[in-house]
């Protein structure tokens, strides 16, 4: 066990330290990551001139600004680049051997290395987010009550884990299929218009938004924000949670569940 | 006079009559196009897959307008399909982009990385050319042909009328200028990795500059929307690339877009000539990577 430990501890660490190579490229990349937001608050101020009404579908413009930055937030947690695409490419070059081998199992330490992707990215993103989040501190009505905050935290917590686990799961596919990109970006387009990323899915019109509300994808930016601006609440938000961790525990099985099946299909050929 | 590689390249082109030059220029262009097509065929799946996943990322966004549409008539003045121009203009310009400039100039700060560019600029041609156009990214001019769908619709549906036969003469015109504008943007961002080493978020600095022109300009508004306005189209013209030509088209009435048509003349022609002062001068600083 404390061996066990001990590994985890190890790789944690190597991924931290290389993560923090690349420290000025990365603050940089985090900043810029805000401009998009900028366009966002000036389309919906002139939709919302324009449309005369104060309230879009519950939402004000305020609260759609709101939406947009703690999409941003959501994201921040949930988002997972290169990890699908990492996994194929290891499989197509043989990397993936290495696991074949090594006392190491491949989830795990792919599960650690975004753990510790993740945390050098929110030290160095912190004051970035803080910075622009103070900024547009007139947007929000204030802080949500101190329940609200939690089952907000523990969705953020649940979408980087399903997150992860979805695209590991993704990745696997590459054992069957060599070439998976255009699948990934299949798999992309969907995420960026049916997570929320996008617009607040409860904007969309029937029968989308029933569509899009039976798919896992909305818990990676959607469902944390409407949790925190208010939108679901009371038992609706308990049960949202509970199908969250559901769809988190599904995606586990079907990631272990593919890994396995691929190795027992993978064969490496060449040096 | 520029001094250096280039210079000596450029005089035994110049040494020529000018004709010959742009006929030749031409024809080795023709042959990059003609072999990126072939190659593009020899995979032909994946061209087709290609094809589909550009084209409905496009589908998809017209998507998210539409929806926007049923909550609003105009956006900063916009109605739906004069929206649709301007998003169908998105799409042309930006085919063009990605079609032809993209794909090379992200391979540019790989050049430099590895050393390749020896292998450039020892070649008898201009290396700004060479790098720019080497290859065509054929699958991306598919969306080319789904925004012409788009606009002769939108076109037709125009509260306006149909628009003006100038419009229509100046309409190309202006979105070969957009697309030049944003390829100068461009190839002087990547010009800049030469003296930064490798620059792995130029890219993305491309896009999220770029992310502002393609919005009507008159949605930045306001106390920080005006400056904000003023230098994304004096400064770095990149608002003019999309507004221009879809306002001369959606909108042939307002004398707006006259003005800024005449001004995105110049803005071009200064762009362009700017870029390529950037990238010779980096050029210059260029050591080799490898050996």
């Amino acid at each position: 066990m404390t061996a066990q430990i001990l590994t985890w501890w190890t790789i944690l660490r190597i991924c931290i330290e290389e993560r923090i190579v690349y420290r000025g490229d990365f603050a940089l990349g985090t900043l810029m990551r805000f401009l998009p937001i900028v366009t966002q608050i000036f389309l919906w101020t002139a939709i919302f001139a324009a449309a005369g009404t104060g309230s879009i579908k519950g939402y004000t413009r305020n609260e759609m600004v709101a939406y947009y930055l703690l999409v941003m937030l959501a994201r921040a947690f949930s988002s997972m680049p290169g990890l699908a695409s990492g996994v194929t490419l290891q499989i197509r070059n043989g990397e993936i051997k290495k696991f074949l081998i090594q006392p190491i199992d491949l989830i795990t330490f792919l599960l650690l290395g975004r753990v510790a992707h993740k945390m050098v990215y929110y030290l160095v993103a912190a004051a970035p987010f803080a910075l622009v989040f103070f900024f547009c501190r007139n947007y929000f009505s204030g802080w949500p009550e101190p329940g609200v905050i939690a089952a907000f935290v523990i969705s953020l917590v649940l979408g980087f884990l399903l997150g992860f686990f979805l695209e590991a799961t993704i990745g696997m596919i590459g054992f069957w299929s060599l070439e998976v990109s255009s699948l990934l970006f299949i798999y992309m387009l969907f995420n960026f218009f049916f997570s929320g990323h996008m617009f607040p899915l409860d904007i969309l019109p029937e029968p989308w938004f029933t569509l899009v509300d039976y798919l896992p994808l909305k818990y990676l930016a959607y469902f944390p924000a409407a949790i925190f601006l208010g939108k679901v609440s009371g038992p609706e938000l308990v049960w949202g949670l509970l199908v969250e961790a559901a769809w988190v525990m599904l995606f586990i099985i079907s990631s272990r569940f593919a890994m396995r099946n691929g190795f027992n299909r993978y064969s490496g050929y060449g040096g | 006079m520029q001094r250096g590689t280039t210079t000596v390249r450029d005089n035994e082109i110049r040494g020529e009559t000018c004709s010959s030059s742009w006929a030749k220029y031409f024809q080795v262009f023709w042959t990059f196009a003609r072999n990126s097509l072939i190659r593009d065929m020899t995979f032909r799946v994946d061209f087709i897959i290609q094809l589909i996943s550009s084209t409905s990322f496009v589908i998809m966004n017209l998507g998210f307008y539409l929806l926007i549409y049923q909550y609003t008539n105009s956006i900063a003045g916009w109605s739906k399909f004069e929206f649709f121009v301007f998003i169908a203009t998105t799409m042309l310009v930006n085919s063009i982009v990605q079609a032809f400039f993209m794909p090379n100039v992200q391979e540019f700060s790989e050049l430099i990385r590895t050393g390749g560019l020896d292998f450039a600029l020892l070649k008898p041609i201009d290396t700004q050319f060479l790098i720019s156009l080497q290859k065509v990214s054929w699958p991306s001019l598919g969306n080319f042909g789904v925004a012409l769908i788009l606009l002769f619709y939108s076109l037709g549906h125009l509260s306006a009328g149909a628009p003006s036969w100038i419009g229509l003469l100046l309409y190309p015109v202006y979105v070969f200028t957009g697309a030049i504008i944003l390829y100068s943007v461009m190839i002087a961002l990547a010009a800049t990795s030469i003296w930064l080493g490798r620059n792995q978020s130029l890219y993305d600095f491309w896009f999220y500059i770029t992310n502002f022109s393609r919005y009507p300009m008159g949605i930045y508004d306001g106390q920080w929307g005006t400056p904000l306005r003023q230098v994304f189209t004096f400064a770095i013209p990149i608002l003019i690339v999309i507004n221009v030509p879809a306002g001369l088209l959606a909108k042939p009435f307002d004398p707006d877009y006259w003005y800024l048509a005449l001004f995105a003349v110049v803005a071009t022609a200064v762009s362009f000539w700017a870029s390529r002062r950037v990238f010779q001068r980096a050029l210059k600083s260029y050591r080799s990577a490898s050996s």
